[in-house]
């Protein structure tokens, strides 16, 4: 499938101690801190909740994650290495090489889900759907052919949008699950990944834009519109994509908006403004809590709906540079 | 527009020095933190006031001293388990019992994929000075959270 993917010609021996760009030792730091494995989160807590399901409602969990494991082992496998030829500095790299080992992790968690909650049987069929089905295919065939352009920069705004949108249906469901107090514990391993999905996007953004300070207003603006189309024609996909899933349990449109919401901070961590209007991205604030419990508008104390907000509630900072 | 642009351009001579080399501090009633990638820059910039930024280079600038009550903009930029989580100049700039002693509220940057650590470093600072965390906003900023934000300090500081 992947033909010739790019390798370095030259290596020099890296050397940490002398860094160009603050911000590869930054995120290096950020992301093994950050590290983790699935074995650390109880699953089997949740064998009791996943029976409460039915078997529809278990069968479309199963879906979502194969989708998302596909895509993580796009991500591990072909998309952060397909940047490690274009980095700037040696140490970007090595964070690339760091991204796509935790997208292996990414996607063997989904493997433990499965084997903590589901029989051989049903996880077969799952996967036979993630093969079968030819809206999550698309989505794997366009990003992957971008990845095996010649254009670094639209590398890296195929794997931006990646990170920062194309999974997004998919993280719908466990916060959705998590906010009706299901599967909590797989909800937890799923914000895991999320969060971690949220630093490689910003991290990949970044370095987009530091790119993009390189070449042409002309090259920039190409590059924009290229952007813009691909997103366009990744949503379009990813709108039926949603209806496949989510069409039989009418969360379709809730789902959207979660899209919406999430396009439009692929956008900004490519330096673009959001495209999706308020209108379309008010996210259901059951999903945002299930997401991060400081989301909801009660923390809003400019708008006037935040007449509860707090000064500062119990948070661990032990940093020893404080000096108060 | 005109009147807008030209308080821009003003917000934008803030971070150059003047002619003795100190950070002219006079006006700015807004004080932030921004990395090399420079969003909360981005959103301060749109909020069209004097703002004045926290070194990014401690060791090769001079430390920043703010004159006149201001509200703090932080970012956060996700994880860990709550320790580092304000970036270590903003430590450095509130370890300053003079510039400590001016804060009057925090606005928090990040990501709400961070999680539970979603402007966590605004939680932080609001809990330690004993001020309100007036707002949060991811990545660069809405259009929506640049009016709210605008009109909110100025509403802030008539209240104070």
């Amino acid at each position: 499938m992947v033909e010739s993917l790019k390798l370095l010609d030259r290596v020099q021996a890296i050397n940490w101690n002398r860094i160009a760009d603050d911000k590869d030792v930054e995120v290096w730091n950020r992301l093994v801190n950050n590290f983790w494995l699935p074995e650390k989160v109880p699953l089997s807590n949740d064998v009791q909740s996943w029976s409460t399901l039915t078997p529809h409602e278990q069968q479309l969990t199963m879906r979502v994650f194969t989708g998302l494991t596909l895509l993580d082992t796009i991500q591990g496998t072909v998309g952060a290495v397909s940047l490690i030829p274009d980095a700037l500095t040696p140490h970007e790299e090595a964070v690339y090489t760091n991204i796509a080992f935790m997208e292996s992790v990414h996607a063997k968690s989904y493997s433990s889900i499965f084997s903590t909650l589901c029989s051989t049987r049903e996880i077969d069929e799952a996967f036979r759907w993630s093969v079968e089905n030819p809206n999550l295919q698309k989505k794997a065939a366009i990003v992957m052919e971008y990845y095996q352009g010649d254009s670094p920069l639209k590398r890296k705004v195929a794997s931006t949008l990646l990170e920062s949108f194309l999974f997004y249906s998919g993280f719908y469901l466990p916060m959705y699950w998590s906010s009706r107090a299901k599967l909590t514990n797989t909800a937890d391993l799923v914000r895991l990944i999320i969060r971690d999905e949220a630093v490689h996007g910003y991290y990949i953004g970044y370095k987009f834009q530091r790119g993009m300070e390189l070449i042409s207003q002309a090259e920039r603006d190409d590059i924009k519109d290229y952007t813009f189309s691909l997103l366009y024609e990744l949503y379009d996909n990813e709108v039926q994509y949603t209806r496949d899933l989510y069409d039989s349990v009418g969360l379709t449109e809730d789902v959207k908006k979660f899209l919406h919401y999430n396009a439009n901070k692929a956008l900004m961590n490519l330096g673009f403004e959001a495209m999706f209007p308020k209108q379309v991205t008010d996210v259901n604030p059951a999903i945002l809590s299930a997401l991060s419990p400081n989301a909801d508008e009660n923390h809003d104390f400019f708008s006037g709906s935040g007449s509860s907000y707090v000064i500062g509630k119990a948070v661990s900072t032990e940093d020893e540079d404080w000096d108060f | 527009m005109t009147s807008r642009s030209a308080v821009l351009a003003r917000s934008d001579t803030t971070t150059a020095r003047s002619v003795d080399g100190q950070p002219d501090t006079g006006t700015a009633d807004l004080v932030y933190f921004s990395s090399v990638s420079g969003n909360t820059h981005r959103f301060v910039q749109k909020l069209g006031r004097p703002a004045l930024r926290i070194p990014i280079h401690p060791d090769r600038e001079p430390p920043l001293r703010v004159t006149r009550p201001y509200v703090l903009v932080v970012p956060s930029y996700g994880g860990g388990d709550g320790r580092g989580s304000v970036p270590p100049q903003v430590v450095r700039f509130l370890n300053d019992p003079h510039n400590r002693s001016l804060i009057r509220g925090v606005i928090g940057a990040g990501n709400t994929n961070f999680g539970e650590a979603y402007c966590r470093a605004g939680d932080v600072v609001a809990r330690k000075c004993g001020v309100p965390h007036l707002y949060r906003f991811e990545v660069f900023g809405t259009a929506d959270d640049v009016r709210v934000v605008a009109e909110g300090l100025d509403q802030f500081w008539t209240q104070q």
